[in-house]
């Protein structure tokens, strides 16, 4: 009998490890304003000078916090992943990201203060458009059809994002400038205290959603053998739900709405690490922080002095390569 | 260990008519039972029903005494191995990694894999004959391959109660009379066995008892000599079936031609035509 063995790299998670601290660095370097290598490490140990103004109350909190939110919205996109049983899951395709800016921007319409309260507004957002991609798809069709809940995810999307672009439309010009930073998803609005709310909230979520690891590779087998193996499959749903669902407001309240990162990353490392979700997590969060932290140092420099939303890059890189999953998983 | 379903009703929300009807069956420890019947028959909504992954209309399905929905579903798993009849992982793994997902009862959330659960993993897959298989991917599985590995992760986590619905769909004779044979040293050693199998004849070779289901209701129930006659299988199944019995008394079913028939084909076989 022939064996053939599977790729799956033994040290992923160390080597991702490292290569992250080395984006993480290399980022630090990268700004409309360029120092010397020396400058950089200067400033990080003194902290004196316009380059150390610039890297450690601009840069540094600005990549940490595009490193947490790139793997935040990796692991979310994973864990969707597994819960539709469909590789094309996304916290952006499935509504949450556009439910989450739709809250977001009505808390800042409705004069909340920032900081947690527009958080809250997100979460109940990205709670109210999967409740309702969950409603649209169940009518549909009596089981769950993945790719029926793709569709509503994308129908409740358009319907958020139009809500949104209503609401703005009559806001005052001050209030509109406020609430676009949730439309174009970016880091220019980073800082320590935004870093440490998001690190706050989403860290322990990110537990629950490890500590879910093995329901969600039973929920990958199916319902009915995930079931017979041990599985509460309602209740690891509903938790994978609420889970996500918190985590998705988590980035959208400080990084606006960043698509395709939870799409891309969970694809390109499941080949390399295997579908096992604990391995899979840590490892999809280390690789979407870092390109993250990649795709917004190319923001921030290919129109220099402008910044382009990183989006635009993650929405860049992205598309073409959902347009490729999605003949490969018609076909 | 015992399983006991009394009386049970099962209606899907919807359905003009019972998916199961009144039907009481029971299995404990060291005995083989098999589940026989028409496609449609309810075969696969009786194992959902004994697992508690069905609403009961009536009756009770019991474990131990303790109602079957009042089992926490991973101590449930930690006893009772089953195998659905179908499955399709949403991404590929490897046959160690599938069958490990078969020992997460024991596992739970935290726990890290040790060596006794690698252990468990490739002593289910030598007896399932399908030993040092684990590094292959599952879509590069044949058919028969497939099911085997299947049934390895039913049993690596030692069950007291195995449910197995068609475990030997895709087998072909030999691999299939190796897992029935596996089931009987299963039961000698103390298993209960549950099989939904279309196969009339190894049900009758392997079984303790035997129960027919024809539209959700108990037609027949017992030991296979007196199950298998010709008559009820004729009506059941809507074909002619002559039975008849092997050296050994246990009856054998032989499907018979309707068109095209010559007179051999019409004259049921007698015992010598099985003897070796």
């Amino acid at each position: 009998m022939t064996t053939h063995s599977t790729v799956r790299l033994p040290h992923a998670l160390a080597l991702l490890g490292v290569a992250s601290v080395l984006v993480l660095v290399a980022a630090l370097f990268v700004g409309p304003v360029l120092f010397s290598p020396h400058e950089v490490l200067e400033s990080l140990r003194a902290g004196s000078g316009d380059a150390g103004m610039i890297v450690r109350t601009l840069r540094a909190p600005r990549v940490l916090l595009a490193f947490g939110v790139g793997g935040t919205l990796a692991a979310c996109g994973a864990a969707l992943q597994a819960l539709v049983r469909n590789p094309l899951a996304e916290p952006w395709l499935l509504g949450l990201s556009g439910g989450a800016a739709l809250g977001a921007v009505i808390g800042v319409v409705a004069g909340l203060p920032g900081g947690w309260s527009v958080a809250g507004s997100a979460t109940i957002g990205a709670l109210a458009a999967v409740a309702l991609v969950y409603r649209v798809a169940a009518v549909a069709g009596r089981r769950l059809d993945p790719r029926v809940l793709l569709l509503a995810g994308v129908v409740v999307s358009a319907f958020a994002g139009a809500v949104t672009t209503a609401l703005l439309a009559i806001v005052d010009p001050f209030t509109f400038r406020a609430a676009t930073v949730w439309l174009f998803g970016g880091f220019a609005g980073a800082s320590w205290e935004s870093l440490g709310r998001f690190v706050m909230l989403a860290l322990p979520m990110l537990g629950v959603l490890w500590w879910l690891s093995r329901a969600l590779d039973l929920l990958a087998l199916g319902e009915e053998t995930a079931a017979m193996l041990g599985a509460e499959v309602d209740r690891t749903r509903r938790y994978v739900i609420v889970v996500t669902s918190v985590l998705t407001a988590a980035t959208v309240a400080v990084a606006g709405t960043i698509g395709f990162v939870g799409l891309v990353v969970p694809h390109a490392l499941r080949g390399l690490i295997g579908p096992l979700h604990r391995r899979l997590l840590p490892a999809v969060f280390l690789a979407g922080g870092a390109f993250t932290v990649l795709a917004d140092a190319l923001a921030r420099t290919v129109v220099r002095p402008a910044e382009l939303p990183v989006g635009v890059i993650t929405a860049l890189v992205g598309v073409p390569l959902f347009a490729v999953l999605l003949r490969r998983s018609l076909a | 260990m015992r399983l006991v379903a009394e009386q049970i009703t099962v209606r899907h929300p919807g359905a003009p008519t019972d998916a199961l009807s009144d039907l009481t069956l029971s299995l404990g420890a060291g005995e083989i039972v098999a589940i026989a019947g028409p496609n449609g028959s309810g075969k696969s909504t009786l194992m959902r029903a004994l697992l508690g992954l069905v609403p009961l209309t009536q009756g009770q399905v019991t474990l131990e005494g303790r109602a079957i929905d009042a089992w926490p579903r991973r101590a449930l798993a930690d006893v009772v191995g089953a195998l659905p009849q179908r499955e399709e992982p949403a991404f590929p793994l490897t046959v160690a990694e599938l069958v490990l997902l078969g020992r997460w009862a024991r596992l739970g959330p935290v726990a890290a894999v040790s060596s006794e659960d690698r252990d468990a993993v490739s002593s289910a897959l030598t007896r399932c004959d399908v030993a040092g298989l684990e590094s292959r991917m599952i879509d590069t599985l044949s058919g028969g391959e497939w099911q085997r590995v299947r049934v390895a992760r039913a049993l690596v986590a030692s069950p007291r109660l195995l449910l197995l619905d068609e475990p030997t769909s895709a087998l072909d004779v030999g691999h299939e009379m190796e897992l029935f044979e596996l089931f009987q040293q299963l039961a000698a050693d103390g298993l209960g066995v549950l099989i939904i199998t279309h196969h009339l004849n190894l049900a009758a070779r392997f079984a303790d008892r035997l129960l027919l289901l024809d539209h959700g209701r108990t037609l027949a129930e017992g030991a296979p000599a007196d199950v298998l006659r010709s008559d009820t299988l004729s009506a059941l199944f809507q074909w002619p079936v002559a039975v008849t019995p092997l050296g050994d008394g246990t009856p054998q079913i032989v499907p018979l031609r309707r068109i095209g028939v010559t007179t051999r084909d019409m004259t049921p076989p007698t015992p010598k035509d099985f003897r070796s």
